[in-house]
């Protein structure tokens, strides 16, 4: 579904990514996992076009998608969740929502997409005239994620959606992940906590210093002893 | 007990009237509006209110971009002088009339704006801010230095009066009062249709968050610039407007004051409301006038106000308000009760009920 192939990417004189190459099955959670400054969000922000890749391409559904503007990769069917939840403080829940489907013509199918959002945090349909800012950290979580959904992505991108969550929530988040994957959404997941990650995913990458180091089923990399050592905190 | 009852009906029935009704209350402004000039009955006063309504164009001009799409500029002056000039250049050397110069210096003003907007609008914050700056004191330099057309630091002199039909226009006649609230009743219906549709949303979330509005899908810049261009529309016909009103204007009346002015209405009104710009406005136009009686230290208790407001409400007079809830368009109706959602969200819903 998403190929990616040697992709490179500047930060300036900053050389961020360094030839990636991954790949993205309809049906699967992927995830991305590496250390701060491995290149993980550069990647998802590469992909979405937020950022301009140097060389290398990017290839969605048979269709080469690199650099070009992100409205135009929202409409192709991918939606990223940023980093740090970035929901519209002022606006209201519902408001929010309303802007993910911001892309979309068919507005009578609209309905289906707050019911299905509403299904799976019944927390943000209790809470859909308030205003996104005065959320608990989890709901805005839940919120950004919902709002990914509103687009009615085949490929949801997350970048790092247990970021400064507790540890509770973020079982929560990734049950929810897991149900929005069943229900036949394609997931690319970004996390630095990797045990949770691989927990869920079908596949993985290991990302460092730009490089994919390693890839494999998310079984065999949880079990590496190389990983373990590295991100799973544990021998 | 019934008899007690009814007395309380027959009470609550006359006591009705107070309840706000908004047809009503639209009809008691439209002609409190409409009477004014009649009800003052003052040239000064009028004059004073006439000023209000340019300023409040301005302010709701600038409010789209501040307010709504959340970039700060600080150089409206400049599309209010580039409207004003124009207009005056026009109607002056080739005596054309003001109904066919405002428009077309609001247009060169959205010109302006366009020129303006299209390399600047991808700076943000600060950057922005100093860039519009920049332009003001360049718009002030060429109506000071180019003399041949804009008759430099003398200024433009008798400027016709708006005629209409062969009819002047004047402040004596309430001509200007009532031509200055057609421009403001155009320029509020234009605003509210654009902060109501799908591009006023847009708008606000950019302000809230730029990336994750990019990620919506908005085109984060071509929004800015549709801001930024009805903004200078709007601030060019009020400055056309202004004018043809005073008859004579230099680059004097178009100074950073002047900016600083129309944001220190945005700000005060309330970033973000329509209302506000109105009320703004009024507050700081009229100030001057009503401290008159304190002489020169005015300017100290407007100060003074100001920085007040600042400190206990940044948020301005009516921003920061509970806000209504959103409409869904037409066609789009969140049914919990429908056979398609799930039991859960009945629960939730349950649940909300219970703690109502």
């Amino acid at each position: 579904m998403l190929a990616v192939k040697n992709l490179n990417t500047h930060y300036g004189n900053i050389h961020a990514l360094k030839g990636i190459d991954l790949e993205v099955k309809q049906g699967e959670i992927v995830t991305l996992i590496g250390s701060n400054g491995a290149g993980k969000s550069t990647t998802l922000g590469t992909i979405t076009g937020l950022l301009r890749a140097t060389s290398g391409e990017v290839w969605f559904k048979g269709e080469n998608i690199t650099s070009i503007p992100p409205s135009q990769i929202v409409k192709k069917g991918i939606s990223l969740s940023p980093e740090g939840r970035e929901v519209f403080p002022a606006l209201t829940v519902e408001e929010n929502l309303q802007l993910g489907a911001y892309v979309r013509k068919d507005k009578e199918n609209i309905r289906t997409s707050y019911d299905r959002v509403y299904e799976l945090f019944p927390r943000l349909f209790e809470r859909k005239k308030q205003t996104a800012g005065t959320l608990s950290g989890g709901e805005q979580q839940m919120l950004a994620i919902g709002r990914g959904l509103m687009s009615m992505p085949q490929l949801l991108l997350l970048d790092e959606p247990s970021l400064g969550l507790a540890p509770n929530l973020v079982v929560m988040i990734f049950d929810l992940i897991v149900s929005i994957n069943q229900q036949g959404t394609t997931v690319l997941l970004v996390e630095q906590n990797a045990s949770m990650a691989l927990s869920i995913a079908h596949r993985g990458y290991v990302l460092e210093t730009g490089k994919v180091t390693m890839t494999d089923d998310a079984k065999i990399l949880s079990d590496n002893d190389m990983v373990r050592k590295a991100y799973l905190g544990n021998i | 007990m019934e008899k007690i009852s009814l007395q309380f009906d027959r009470i609550k029935e006359k006591m009705n009237f107070i309840k706000p009704n908004k047809k009503r209350d639209f009809l008691l402004l439209a002609t409190l509006i409409l009477a004014l000039p009649y009800i003052i009955n003052s040239q000064y006063l009028l004059r004073i209110v006439i000023m209000i309504g340019v300023y409040s164009i301005l302010a709701l001009s600038l409010g789209l971009v501040t307010g709504y799409a959340g970039q700060v500029s600080l150089g409206h002056a400049a599309f209010y002088a580039i409207g004003a000039y124009f207009s005056a250049v026009l109607s002056v050397n080739f005596g054309i009339s003001f109904f066919i110069t405002a428009p077309i210096a609001a247009i060169a003003a959205a010109i302006c704006g366009l020129l303006l907007g299209l390399p600047t609008l991808r700076l943000s914050g600060t950057y922005l801010a100093i860039t519009t700056l920049g332009f003001c004191e360049v718009v002030r330099m060429v109506l000071l230095n180019w003399e041949k057309v804009t008759n430099g630091p003398l200024g433009i002199n008798r400027i016709p009066r708006p005629s209409l039909l062969g009819f002047d226009l004047t402040l004596a006649n309430n001509g200007m009062y009532y031509l200055m609230v057609f421009f403001l009743v155009f320029t509020t219906v234009v605003m509210l249709a654009i902060v109501r549709s799908k591009i006023g949303r847009a708008m606000m979330a950019i302000r809230e968050d730029e990336l994750a509005a990019t990620m919506m899908g908005i085109k984060t810049t071509t929004y800015k610039v549709i801001a930024f261009v009805v903004s200078a529309f709007f601030s060019g016909l009020a400055g056309a407007f202004y004018a043809h009103m005073i008859r004579f204007i230099d680059p004097n009346t178009f100074t950073f004051d002047t900016s600083i002015m129309i944001l220190s209405i945005v700000i005060l009104g309330g970033m973000g409301t329509i209302k506000g710009m109105f009320l703004g406005a009024a507050i700081l136009v009229s100030f001057p006038e009503v401290l008159r009686f304190l002489q020169e230290y005015r300017f100290v208790v407007y100060g003074m106000v100001l920085v007040l407001m600042m400190r206990f409400r940044p948020q301005g007079i009516l921003g920061g308000q509970k806000k209504t809830a959103y409409k869904l368009p037409k066609g789009v109706i969140v049914d919990i009760n429908s056979n398609n959602s799930s039991i859960e969200v009945r629960e939730a819903m349950n649940t909300v009920e219970e703690v109502i």
